[in-house]
Parts: structure tokens; C-alpha cells; sequence
């Protein structure tokens, strides 16, 4: 009993006693957060009560809205952090992003999880989601391999970030028998999440009779896989530099100019990796010769997404990293992310079934945006939990096994 | 015999369920009187999977797949296909009269192209025509040769029966709602108004009646002859034949011969097809196709780039651990490469 109570006062209090922690963590953004949550969690009740129907604006025409459309599409793409710097680093030797490894393994697995919670909301049927795992294969289909895909991924996730975990439990015959799975996880998990970031774009490769022409492409699976490369990238710069400022007590002789380095150096991927995409967009409009289509109220939001929020970030990573700019970068890499999430609802609501009078469209509803920022709001929350309490962002510095003295050391926490 | 009185209950509960939180687009929907979407607990389309898994296990002789031919130039826009649809399958219904009655209503059902929805598995609407009489058009799921559903579906639960209709199994469906988003017809409805246990649902090609032998149920009760029902191969003879011995009557084209890669369900019609609701840009390539490609891609890149990768791995590791032997007497960040 004593023990248990000071475990959790040094590991989950963060060494302080309930009322101190209480105290401390009447701030403002916390109200913000439990105000959303006080909305959102009766609406998820609402949900499983009374079903889809009154939920939601989904008809027979939009079998998928926001809760696809943000939460699976544009939450994934943005989840990619855990493949491109796992990559980078475990792969490629690139020791030194070393310290944006673990916030990014830490991002993906929570980015997952949470689409998969999302996802529990948009399933008519969510309790018979077992079913795909044990009882019934649909081989043919590409939500299917989806399906399956983010399983393994998570799977993958929990390997990549357990050393972590038992970091933090002070386990080190555990942490270190994960450790060594750390390089087989990597290589699994670039496998399986090139294969599902792609599969996404090519669930939409059934509906072509659906999708505004300049949308739909035979290379809709390599435009996902490509667009979560550089949404990847870029989620690390946007997250390091949020981290940076809002965890600046985790972080000890912090040396500024070594992350603006490294902030750039991210900057620099980024952009060969927007323009590669652009290429390619480009390509695919002169062989469709869709550029007839340009001409339209959908070309004009094609043109906003593809010149504004592809080339443009690209050019101005590119200046910024001329310029050794990293502010600069940081701000092109915000605009590449809205990029990412402008394209997957184009694709997944606005361009699907497009032939449609205004009055049957989908826009979603209330609730279902209350939903998915409920959802948001319980992501960054387990991220802030998290990061105050395991070795995210000070890996680096202090990462000797042997001494992992959790309690004091963080006392300065402040929401 | 109007709507019956549980049928009543559930719609009240379901729209209190919309107004509970103000109004939704469904909740629009309602107020023009299309409870179809509401409906909920429909049994046809899992009576007819039992059929299926009955028959599976005797086996039956094979014959041609069936089909149905629309010749629209015939039909008169009575809807009696909408009432014997409903009525065999259970589905929300209304007298015959009332169906019959559109057709000379100046507020009508017909002045909105309508679709397929939970409790409505096929509906006719009619297109005017400047230069000539309106012309009415049966919808319902055309029974794909090779059907988009099945294919999406990622717990399999649609098939092509060898009779030709292509049923769903509501007991291992998931309602990810897929099927619908891969339909290029945009057939199949979900019932969205149910918490619990909601389903996918669609005609059936009345297979429960097919595979005994009868007509189905809309086409035994059409009185214009808008509507034949016989072997797939037949029937496209038949269409041809019409098309060839009477010009001007139709267009040169049977809807369905090969769209989305062939369905059971044909069309002739006077007029451009894209002129009656039906999407002349679906291709002749079948849907399943489309992502073929794709999967057999990412299973090569699976396995392939899967040995270069794990190599690379391999050499990693034994890098790190030379490394780490070197530096073994004392190197304590060395640790720290590891996540
Ligand atoms: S029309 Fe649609 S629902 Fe019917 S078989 Fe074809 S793909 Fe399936
Ligand atoms: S909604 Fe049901 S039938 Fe349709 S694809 Fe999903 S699991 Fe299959
Ligand atoms: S074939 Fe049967 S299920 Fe399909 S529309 Fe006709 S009556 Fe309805």
C-alpha cells in the first residue's frame, strides 16, 4: 500500500501530492481541454446510443465524412513522424536527428491509436471489429490490407517505444531486450507503413467514377505515400518547435543553433520531397491532359492545393534553407501539414461525388467535428502525459540506464 | 394498409433521435416524407444469404446466369415495381395506389431524382424531355459481372451467386460502409438509424425467388412489359434484336453489356443514357481491376524490398555492436543510439 502510493506520487503525480498536482494543473489550456471534453464524450455517448443517423451527416450518398476524411486520412498522414525519422536514423545511420526519434515513435503510436478510437465511432458495427483480425478475410479488398496494416503498425509502435516505457519503469533487463528489437521493428514497420500510407489513396481508386477527374489518378497510392513522407517531415518540425517551447523545462542545455541545424536539415528532405510530389502531379495532369478542368470552381481549389500548398512550401524550404532560416522553415512547414490535411478531405468530401446538387453534399455536422476534436484534445493530452513523465525529449542527454531517478527531477512542470 | 404501427414507433424514435440534437440533412429528408431512410431490421437480403448458404452446400446445376432487361421506352411510370419490391421484401410500403397515383400528381415523387436508401431497394425516376415524352427509369443494383462490393469489402461479405445475383451477408458485416464508397452505381444504403446493429442494404435480384424458379417480384408485376427477365446472353440478343429491327427507336447502345465490366441488369433507351441518370463514364473496365494492380504491387514490394531491408538491418546491427565493443571500456552514450 505504501508502496503503490509513492509510486504513483513519484510516477504518476510527478513527485508532487494530489492537491498539489491539482493545483498546478488549473491552467487555462486545461480548462479549454475539459471544457471540449465535457462536449464531446456525451457526444460519443450520443453516438453508440442512438447510432450513426442522428449523429452525424452521413446519407447513402457520403457513406464517409470527417470522421474518414480527418480522423483516418489526414490523421495518419500526419502520424507518419514514427516512419520518416525511424527511417532516417535507424536505417540510414543518420545519428544525428537522434534526438527527434523517440518524440516521433511516440507521435505515431499515439497518432493510431486515437484514429483507431475514431474510427470505433465511424463503424456501423465496431464491436465486430475482431472479425477482420480472426474470422473473416476479405483478401481482394484494400481496406482489408488497411485493416491489417495498422494492427501490425501498432504492434510495431508499441515495440519501438516500450525501451521507453521500461526506461521509465526502471525494467532495464526489459529495456534492453526491446532495445535490440528496436532495428527489426524499424525495417518491419517502413514495410508495413509505406504499404498502408499508399493503400489509403488507393481506396479511392475503386471510386472513379466518383472522384473529380483531376483527383483521381492511377497514382493516387504513390501521392499518399509521398504526401505522408514530407505531411512526416514536416509534423516533426512543427511538433520539435511546439515541444521545444511548451516542454522547455525538459530540455537541458538546450543548444538552439544545433536544432535550428537540424530543423533545417529536416527542411531540406521536405522539400525535395514536395517537389518530387509536384513532379509527379504535374505529370499526371499533361498525361490525363485534364488541365481542361482547370478551368472550374474544383481546378481553382486543385490550383489552391497544388501551387499554394505544395510548391510554394516547397520553394520557401528551399529559400529558408539557403537562407538558414529555421523560422522560416517552421512556417513552411505548418502551411506543408495544411497542405496534407486540405488534400485528403478534397479527395475523401469535397471532389467525392462532386456531380452532386449542392443540397445533397456532405458537410459535417456539428457533433462530428466536436467528435474528432474531442479525439484531438485526448491525443495531446496523452502526449503531454507522457512527455512529462518518460525520457522524450531528454533521451539524449541522459540516458544511461542505471540512473533513471524519475522523482525531483521533474518538478517544474507547470500545466 | 398505410404504415404499420411498430413501423410507426421506430420512425418517431428515429427522427426524435435527429431533433434531439437540431436538424441534420436526413432530418431534412424527412420532412419531404422519405422515411425510407429510417427504415431498419430489414430481412431480405440475409434470408437470402441463408438461401445461398443452403444451396452451397447441395450442389445445384449450373445454368446461365440470369438477367433483367429495362426497356424504358415501355415503361409508363407506375411504380408497381416499387410496391411489389417493397412488399416481397418487407420493406416500408404504401397501397398500390398511391405508387400508381405519381404519375399524374403535380407534387409527386418524380420531381426529384430519387436513389436507393435503407428500406427502398429500387426506385423509378422520370427525366422530361423537351422534344418528346418523358421517359421513366427503374434503378435498383445492377448485379455486377464482377461487382465493385465484393471486391471492397474487407470481410467479404458480398457474392456473385452463379445464378446472377450478387447478395450480402449482414451477420459478419462490419459497416465500414466501403462497399458504398466502391459502388460506381451508388447502390447500396446503410441503416444509418439503427444504434445497434445496422446493415447494408440492396435488391437482391430476388435470389429467394430466382432459385425457385420464378420471376422476381418486380418484374412479374410490371404491367407495361418495361421489364424481362431471362438468361443474361439472351437478353442481350433480345436487346439487339430490338435495337436493330426498330430504328429510331433506341440508341445504339445496351446499357450494362459492358459497363463496369457487364451487369446482369440491361438497359435500352431512346435517349442518351447520361440523359436518364445512368453514368455513361463508369468505363468497361470492372472496378475489381481498378485496384488489382495495386495489391499485387504492394504484395511484390512486400517481399521483395523486404531482403535488402532486412539486410541492411542485419548490417546495422552488427555495426552498432562492433561500435559498441570498441568503445566497450568506457562509452557510456553510446546507449543512447538505442530507442
Ligand atoms: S451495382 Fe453496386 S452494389 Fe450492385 S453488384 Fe454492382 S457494385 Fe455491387
Ligand atoms: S460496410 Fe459491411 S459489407 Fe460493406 S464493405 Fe464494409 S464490412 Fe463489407
Ligand atoms: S429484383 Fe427483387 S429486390 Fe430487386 S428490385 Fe426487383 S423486386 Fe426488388
Amino acid at each position: 500500500m505504501e508502496n503503490t502510493s509513492l509510486w504513483l506520487k513519484n510516477k504518476i503525480l510527478l513527485g508532487m501530492t494530489p492537491k498539489e498536482y491539482l493545483k498546478i494543473n488549473l491552467t487555462l489550456p486545461n480548462l479549454i481541454a475539459a471544457l471540449i471534453l465535457c462536449v464531446s464524450v456525451p457526444i460519443m455517448v450520443y453516438r453508440i446510443i442512438y447510432g450513426l443517423g442522428p449523429s452525424t451527416n452521413l446519407s447513402d450518398n457520403y457513406p464517409w465524412g470527417l470522421w474518414i476524411g480527418f480522423d483516418i486520412l489526414v490523421g495518419i498522414a500526419l502520424a507518419a513522424p514514427g516512419l520518416t525519422l525511424g527511417t532516417a536514423v535507424h536505417l540510414f545511420g543518420m545519428k544525428k536527428y537522434h534526438p527527434f526519434v523517440r518524440p516521433a515513435i511516440l507521435s505515431s503510436l499515439l497518432g493510431y491509436i486515437f484514429a483507431v478510437i475514431a474510427l470505433m465511432f465511424d463503424l456501423g458495427r465496431y464491436y465486430r471489429i475482431p472479425y477482420l483480425l480472426v474470422w473473416s478475410w476479405g483478401f481482394t479488398s484494400i481496406l482489408f490490407l488497411i485493416g491489417w496494416h495498422f494492427f501490425l503498425y501498432i504492434n510495431i509502435s508499441i515495440v519501438e517505444f516500450s525501451p521507453v516505457l521500461f526506461e521509465w519503469l526502471n525494467l532495464k533487463k526489459w529495456k534492453d531486450f526491446f532495445s535490440k528489437l528496436t532495428v527489426w521493428a524499424t525495417i518491419f514497420g517502413v514495410i508495413i507503413a509505406a504499404g498502408h500510407q499508399s493503400a489509403l489513396g488507393a481506396l479511392y481508386l475503386a471510386a472513379r467514377a466518383k472522384l473529380y477527374p483531376l483527383w483521381y489518378s492511377p497514382l493516387l497510392p504513390i501521392f499518399f505515400l509521398l504526401s505522408a513522407i514530407f505531411a512526416g517531415i514536416s509534423m516533426v518540425i512543427v511538433e520539435s518547435a511546439l515541444s521545444h517551447r511548451f516542454f522547455a523545462n525538459q530540455i537541458k542545455d538546450f543548444d538552439h543553433a544545433e536544432f535550428d541545424q537540424l530543423t533545417l536539415g529536416l527542411g531540406k528532405a521536405a522539400s525535395s520531397a514536395l517537389f518530387i510530389y509536384f513532379l509527379l502531379k504535374v505529370f499526371d495532369l499533361v498525361r490525363t491532359e485534364n488541365w481542361v478542368y482547370l478551368n472550374t470552381s474544383y481546378g481553382y481549389l486543385y490550383l489552391v492545393e497544388v501551387l499554394g500548398f505544395v510548391l510554394v512550401p516547397a520553394m520557401i524550404f528551399l529559400y529558408a534553407v539557403r537562407q538558414q532560416n529555421a523560422k522560416l522553415t517552421r512556417f513552411a512547414g505548418l502551411l506543408t501539414v495544411l497542405g496534407v490535411v486540405l488534400n485528403r478531405l478534397d479527395v475523401s468530401i469535397v471532389a467525392f461525388n462532386w456531380y452532386l446538387p449542392a443540397s445533397q453534399k456532405y458537410y459535417p455536422r456539428w457533433t462530428e467535428i466536436m467528435l474528432t476534436l474531442g479525439v484531438i484534445t485526448m491525443l495531446v493530452l496523452s502526449y503531454r502525459f507522457i512527455v512529462n513523465r518518460m525520457a522524450i525529449l531528454h533521451a539524449h542527454e541522459e540516458s544511461e540506464p542505471e540512473s533513471m531517478p524519475m522523482a525531483g527531477k521533474k518538478q517544474a512542470v507547470n500545466f | 394498409m398505410g404504415i404499420d404501427r411498430r413501423e410507426f414507433l421506430k420512425r418517431t424514435a428515429a427522427i426524435a433521435g435527429v431533433t434531439l440534437l437540431g436538424g441534420s440533412s436526413i432530418a431534412h429528408a424527412a420532412d419531404k416524407k422519405d422515411f425510407s431512410k429510417f427504415f431498419t431490421d430489414n430481412t431480405a437480403n440475409e434470408r437470402d444469404w441463408k438461401i445461398w448458404e443452403k444451396r452451397k452446400k447441395q450442389s445445384q446445376p449450373n445454368g446461365e446466369p440470369y438477367g433483367i432487361l429495362v426497356d424504358t421506352t415501355f415503361c409508363i411510370g407506375c411504380r408497381r415495381c416499387e410496391w411489389a419490391c417493397n412488399n416481397w421484401n418487407k420493406n416500408p410500403n404504401q397501397p398500390v395506389e398511391k405508387f400508381e397515383a405519381s404519375v399524374n400528381e403535380k407534387n409527386s415523387v418524380f420531381n426529384d431524382v430519387r436513389r436507393t436508401h435503407a428500406g427502398n431497394f429500387t426506385v423509378v425516376n422520370r427525366f422530361e424531355k423537351k422534344d418528346r415524352d418523358p421517359v421513366y427509369v427503374k434503378k435498383q443494383c445492377m448485379h455486377c459481372v464482377d461487382p465493385a462490393c465484393l471486391n471492397a469489402c474487407f470481410v467479404d461479405a458480398f457474392r456473385k451467386t452463379p445464378e446472377g445475383p450478387v447478395i450480402y451477408n449482414p451477420n459478419v458485416c462490419i459497416g465500414c460502409r466501403y462497399c458504398m464508397v466502391s459502388c460506381p452505381f451508388g447502390i447500396p444504403a446503410y441503416e444509418y438509424f439503427s444504434a445497434f446493429h445496422p446493415q447494408i442494404t440492396k435488391c437482391t435480384m430476388c435470389y429467394d425467388r430466382v432459385v425457385d424458379g420464378r420471376m422476381p417480384a418486380c418484374v412479374e408485376n410490371c404491367p407495361a412489359g418495361a421489364l424481362i427477365f431471362g438468361s443474361r446472353s439472351e437478353l442481350i440478343k433480345t436487346a439487339r434484336r430490338r435495337i436493330d429491327s426498330n430504328p429510331g427507336r433506341y440508341i445504339n447502345h445496351i446499357y450494362g453489356e459492358q459497363e463496369a465490366g457487364g451487369t446482369s441488369w440491361l438497359y435500352l433507351s431512346p435517349v442518351d443514357f447520361d440523359q436518364i441518370g445512368l453514368r455513361t463514364d463508369v468505363g468497361t473496365t470492372p472496378v475489381p481491376d481498378l485496384t488489382k494492380g495495386y495489391l499485387l504491387g504492394v504484395k511484390i514490394f512486400e517481399m521483395v524490398s523486404a531482403w535488402p531491408l532486412v539486410f541492411g538491418a542485419y548490417y546495422a546491427v552488427s555495426k552498432l555492436r562492433e561500435h559498441r565493443n570498441d568503445k566497450h571500456a568506457g562509452g557510456p552514450s553510446d546507449t543512447g543510439k538505442k530507442t
